[in-house]
């Protein structure tokens, strides 16, 4: 499917978005969720790029699966780390342990549905974490109200996540053409939900 | 009036506006990289003779290369090469750009003019005249050449040049390789065709992916060293951190598949990452 003009300026404001947070947004918080959030804003710029520069067909790579778990590991283990501290270590455990077993199930050979499990459990852990916790913090005012727009965020991450992941494994939940067709928009409405989400949490 | 617009039009394909920019964006990000209060008179006034410098030497590239540039099916248009422009012509005005663009940057500093002369030098004489036909180690002068615009920024900002300097003109000549040796992979036929060496008809498509993966290390670590003494903020390191492992991973994703997309992500994403690149070492001088 031909990527629109329209698409490509949502993906590239999304790109700049992503880079403004990798710059700006995180400056002021600790070592381990500036990481993590860099990593994750970081794969979403480059993907937004790629997505520009090679259109929809850089989706059909067995990176995209990949990169997909990145963002939500990577956004639910710097939220984590900033607001539960009792589960720093063994969230980070899970992320490391998490991602490991992503890479190995997409690049070993299986005909079971390991790959697919895997791939739900994870995502469906870190897709919950930011969707979750964010609210709660906000519904207990221990962060400004508008930091739960990062739980919206993590909604539509998860959304995306999970509708790509499953198109690549061959169970598409919707099909390929109507994906493409709200992705841009997705991935956009995603980042701005964090980005105002960051500023206010 | 007619006739001027008619020439204009001819001439744009000449000056390669993208390269151009490209490597004029350089010459501001490395003149803006020295946080010296910026003057506005001096900076339009090094744009518009890097412009004219750069711009000459590239008509006259065209003016040299209309042979070949006839032979491939991706530059049998261009003016030069179709006959559209009389080579007499297009070598006068490319000369007559290229002195005005030099004798301007002379006026600013004679060390600032010697720069932009030796880029205009290597890129003419050296590369397109003595070895672009003979060696596909050319594209080490090309690269040479590519580096000057910046180094040419810095030294009119700071007066002489420094390891910041000599850093930033690396980057380029190291981010080059990646840049032309994916356009010869992709254009391979073309340059056959034309008789035109190329590192992948010389050494094979594996050795030229090799080079790009060590040459595009190199250019990343440049960049990064130099964003460092230069005093980038953490956020705009970490920017350029991300970026620059953008551009690795698709290197080595071109090296390990040697596929044409992979190459022609490269060699897209190559330009983007130096045009941001050189807007955040820009930016921070504001």
């Amino acid at each position: 499917m031909k990527m629109s003009v329209l698409d490509r300026i949502l993906l590239l404001i999304t790109g700049l978005l992503a880079a403004y947070q990798i710059v700006v947004g995180i400056d002021k918080m600790g070592n381990l969720p500036i990481i993590a959030y860099t990593i994750a804003f970081g794969a979403l710029l480059i993907a937004g790029l790629l997505l520009i520069i090679l259109g929809f067909d850089v989706l059909d790579s067995p990176i995209v699966v990949i990169v997909s778990t990145i963002i939500p590991l990577c956004i639910a283990t710097g939220l984590i780390w900033q607001h539960v501290a009792l589960l720093r270590t063994p969230y980070i455990l899970f992320a490391l342990t998490g991602f490991a077993v992503v890479v190995l199930t997409r690049l070993t050979p299986m005909r079971n549905k390991l790959p697919v499990i895997t791939l739900a459990v994870v995502h469906g852990i870190a897709g919950m974490t930011i969707f979750l916790l964010p609210i709660l913090t906000s519904a207990q005012a221990k962060t400004p109200p508008l930091f739960s727009l990062v739980g919206v965020g993590g909604a539509l991450i998860g959304i995306g996540g999970l509708l790509l992941s499953f198109l690549k494994t061959g169970k598409p939940i919707l099909s390929r053409e109507n994906l493409l067709k709200v992705l841009p928009g997705l991935l956009l409405l995603m980042t701005i939900c964090f980005i105002i989400g960051f500023m206010y949490g | 009036m007619k006739v001027i617009v008619r020439k204009i039009r001819l001439y744009i394909p000449l000056i390669k506006t993208l390269q151009t920019g490209l490597l004029l964006a350089t010459g501001i990000a490395g003149y803006l990289s020295s946080q010296t209060p910026v003057q506005i008179p001096t900076l339009i006034a090094m744009s518009i003779s890097l412009f004219l410098a750069i711009g000459g030497s590239t008509v006259m590239n065209m003016w040299y290369d209309h042979d070949i540039d006839s032979k491939m099916k991706r530059t049998h248009k261009r003016p030069a090469a179709s006959g559209e422009l009389s080579r007499r012509e297009v070598f006068t005005v490319g000369m007559f750009i290229s002195v005005l663009g030099m004798a301007w940057a002379f006026t600013l500093t004679p060390f600032y003019g010697l720069i932009v002369f030796a880029g205009w030098f290597f890129d003419v004489v050296v590369y397109t005249l003595w070895l672009k036909r003979i060696t596909c180690w050319s594209i080490v002068w090309g690269g040479i050449s590519g580096a000057m615009p910046i180094l040419a920024g810095r030294v009119l900002a700071t007066g002489h040049i420094d390891l910041i300097g000599i850093l930033l003109a690396a980057s380029i000549l190291f981010w080059i390789p990646t840049h032309t040796l994916t356009f010869s992979i992709k254009y391979r036929e073309d340059y056959s065709a034309a008789g035109v060496p190329t590192f992948p008809s010389t050494y094979g498509d594996a050795v030229a992916h090799a080079v790009i993966a060590i040459s595009t290390i190199l250019a990343a670590v440049s960049i990064g060293w130099a964003g460092v003494l230069i005093g980038l903020s953490a956020g705009y390191l970490r920017l350029l951190a991300v970026l620059t492992v953008g551009l690795l991973l698709l290197a080595f994703a071109t090296f390990r598949v040697h596929s044409e997309r992979a190459n022609f992500g490269l060699f897209r994403y190559a330009s983007v990452y130096m045009l941001s690149a050189m807007i955040i070492l820009a930016i921070q001088a504001f």
